[in-house]
């Protein structure tokens, strides 16, 4: 881990920011689309170090937040099936869906299991031969190949009590969602580091070329963050859009060929819902006929009723950036991390619970 | 959705634990020695100070690098007691065992007991044993408490640290909980990460008798070094400012929580104290414990500041100013 020293050096930051305050003249509303930034610009104290110009508005890249009540309703549904072990990551335990929360359903004696990889799933399904293993699959690119592998292996070894419940969600599709959006100023976007792993840099280039806006590919350290700024402060000031990496130690342009294959042989596109945001046309993933087998919505009935997001809730809203945690009348009043009401407050990575966690 | 049962939250050592004791344990025993909140219960029978604490132990694996549940039990009541300046003398061990737990395993575990309060220079002298169906209990559970004498003239409480007092802790922060955790839902991180597990009276003792400006000390375990520094900065009516740069952290278990999206500051200690200082004395305090088996990596993190009473700053690497608040609830891994 010592190479990423570099990036945390104190002098390397200040350097950065005082290049950011000699050019910055526009306000400009950039957006960090990750949670992992998000986290990383409040760990690090990143916004008081910018000038008044810069605003810098957390997007909708935290897996979690963006997961549909529905969604989270069909969890809870699968949870109470008889003889069906759920295996999740911990982030989901305390979201609330409709009536419930993984967690309310593990206290009531549910056998909800966190684990760390989709793997750790099949394993469970493995030395559990006489219950049904269901492992809730959400997250970005990121995570969705490693999944996608899991179900492989679950066929080459022949298991036939694991399946896994698909609410993956794209990143790129919820750009353009977002710059089509009504009410939505952005001048750019500061691009997802782990996922763009994956898509590579040439996921954004449609989005940078249809809407005019800068892109900049950026690392989680202080140091990488300041300077995708910078890169994006400079962009602006002289009315470029072009797409730009600073990740290059992670992310090349093609990204990781091999991984999407294996993602697109078990998923394909889908129109998804995310959360306070709405449809967006072919932003999920959806487990493909081939492997239906392996399909919990094949295997179990998990329709849920409509259900309407708690009244007052600005998560959509703040995932869009149109709004801050403060500005949203529940936040520190009703909703805390430790009785959330929305989504964005619970996971480690959403933006209410940063805001709550730092700023409170 | 209101809350009618009880959740692993609560038990985290963060704000759902804090809230659980303070709204319904603490009004129902109502009485001026619990008031106090400290690691241990002080109180003077017949001209002499006691204190008297006791800790329940649950921890899965009940094998880890580093120790196991045994002596983790003996530890953890041994450093309540002395994070109070006591003493530590006699202790009392209560054991749940779950039906089918292997004789040798028993065996190991009492024996790393005998071998702990050996260390700690304690007496274990009292005990219970109660075995449970299996399943009604996760292997071994084990209940320790333990009463110690605290010596004319040391006062020592959460309540105590002031303006002008440096913070040392006494090592590398979060070694116990990544340890157990990556031993746990069958991880398989090849480190070599051990549990810190250890006994902290007799540092304690030097310390004491290097100064009698020790104003508070805490060991943090559960809820970690952010929870902790946030119970005394509440306790004492003070503001506290930490260093990042200064927080001693292994490479490996820095990684770690780099990985799964923890913060290290929440993350368990079983053999580290934080030790608020007076001024004028901290280094002598810091040369006795870097002297200290226990204490050798002991550095300042921070100091206590007149404004901002009960919240915690920490100044960043990169020279900003962020706030360090309570653990709100489990940390849970993330997964991207």
């Amino acid at each position: 881990m010592k190479h990423i020293d570099e990036y945390r050096d104190p002098e390397l930051s200040r350097k950065i920011v005082d290049k950011i305050r000699a050019i910055s003249r526009k306000r400009v509303r950039l957006m960090e689309v990750c949670g992992t930034h998000t986290m990383a610009i409040f760990r690090s104290g990143i916004r008081a170090l910018l000038p008044e110009t810069i605003t810098l508005l957390s997007g909708p890249g935290c897996p979690v937040c963006v997961t549909s009540q529905q969604e989270i309703d069909a969890f809870i549904k699968v949870a109470r099936v008889k003889d069906v072990i759920v295996a999740t990551f911990g982030d989901l335990m305390r979201v609330p869906g409709t009536h419930s929360s993984l967690q309310k359903e593990r206290a009531k004696g549910k056998e909800i299991q966190i684990v760390y990889s989709a793997f750790d799933a099949l394993d469970l399904a493995e030395s559990n031969p006489q219950k049904d293993v269901v492992f809730l699959g959400i997250g970005f690119e990121t995570t969705a190949p490693t999944i996608a592998a899991s179900i492989m292996e679950a066929e080459k070894r022949e298991l036939d009590n694991f399946s896994v419940l698909s609410a993956h969600k794209l990143v790129p599709p919820a750009l353009s969602a977002l710059m089509t959006a009504d009410d939505v100023r952005i001048d750019g976007f500061i691009c997802p580091g782990h996922v763009s792993v994956i898509i590579g840099t040439r996921a954004y280039v449609p989005v940078v070329e249809k809407y005019h806006i800068p892109c900049v590919v950026s690392g989680f350290e202080p140091a990488d963050i300041l300077q995708s700024i910078y890169m994006l402060v400079k962009q602006t000031e002289t009315g470029d859009a072009t797409l730009e990496n600073e990740y290059r130690r992670a992310v090349a342009f093609e990204g990781n060929k091999k991984a999407r294959q294996i993602m697109y042989k078990v998923f394909e596109p889908t129109d998804a819902r995310w959360r306070g945001i709405g449809t967006i046309p072919q932003s999920g993933l959806k487990i493909r006929r081939e492997f239906d087998s392996f399909n919990a919505e094949k295997r179990f009935d998990l329709s849920v009723p409509d259900s309407k997001e708690p009244k007052g809730c600005a998560c959509g809203e703040i995932l869009m950036g149109m709004k801050t945690p403060p500005e949203c009348p529940l936040y520190n009043e009703v909703c805390t991390p430790s009785h959330p009401v929305g989504p964005c407050m619970v996971s480690t990575e959403g933006t209410c619970a940063a805001y709550y966690k730092y700023d409170a | 959705m209101s809350i009618d049962k009880i959740l692993l939250d609560h038990g985290s050592g963060g704000k759902a634990s804090h809230s659980l004791i303070a709204d319904l344990l603490v009004p129902e025993f109502e009485n001026p020695i619990l008031a106090q909140l400290d690691d241990s219960a002080i109180f003077d029978i017949e001209g002499k100070r006691l204190a008297f604490s006791t800790d329940t132990y649950v921890v899965d694996p009940i094998f880890f690098p580093g120790g196991n549940i045994g002596d983790l039990a003996v530890n953890g009541t041994v450093n309540d007691l002395a994070m109070c300046g006591a003493t530590p003398l006699y202790l009392s061990v209560g054991l749940i065992i779950e039906e089918g737990l292997s004789m040798a395993d028993l065996k190991k575990i009492l024996k790393a007991m005998r071998e702990a309060a050996r260390k700690a220079d304690v007496l274990i002298v009292t005990g219970d044993t109660k075995v449970v169906p299996n399943g009604a209990a996760d292997k071994i559970f084990i209940n320790t408490s333990g009463v110690g004498l605290i010596p004319e003239g040391t006062n020592i409480s959460g309540h105590n640290a002031r303006p002008g007092d440096k913070i040392i802790i006494s090592g590398t922060i979060a070694d116990h909980g990544i340890t157990v955790l990556t031993q746990r839902e069958g991880m398989t991180f090849e480190s070599p990460i051990q549990s810190d597990t250890a006994p902290l009276n007799h540092m304690v003792r030097e310390m004491i008798a290097a100064s009698d400006q020790v104003h508070a000390l805490r060991d943090p375990t559960r809820g970690g070094v952010g929870t902790s520094l946030n119970e005394i900065a509440a306790q004492s009516k003070v503001g506290i400012k930490i260093y990042e740069e200064a927080l001693p952290i292994r490479e490996e278990v820095s990684g770690i929580c780099e990985l799964l999206g923890f913060d290290p500051l929440y993350v368990a200690n079983e053999g580290k104290l934080l030790a608020f200082v007076g001024p004028d004395v901290w280094e002598k305090v810091l040369e006795t414990m870097k002297a200290s088996e226990y204490g050798k990596d002991a550095c300042i993190i921070g100091e206590v500041v007149a404004d901002s009473p009960g919240k915690v700053f920490m100044k960043t690497r990169i020279g900003s100013t962020r706030i360090v608040n309570m653990l709100t609830g489990e940390q849970l891994p993330r997964i991207c």
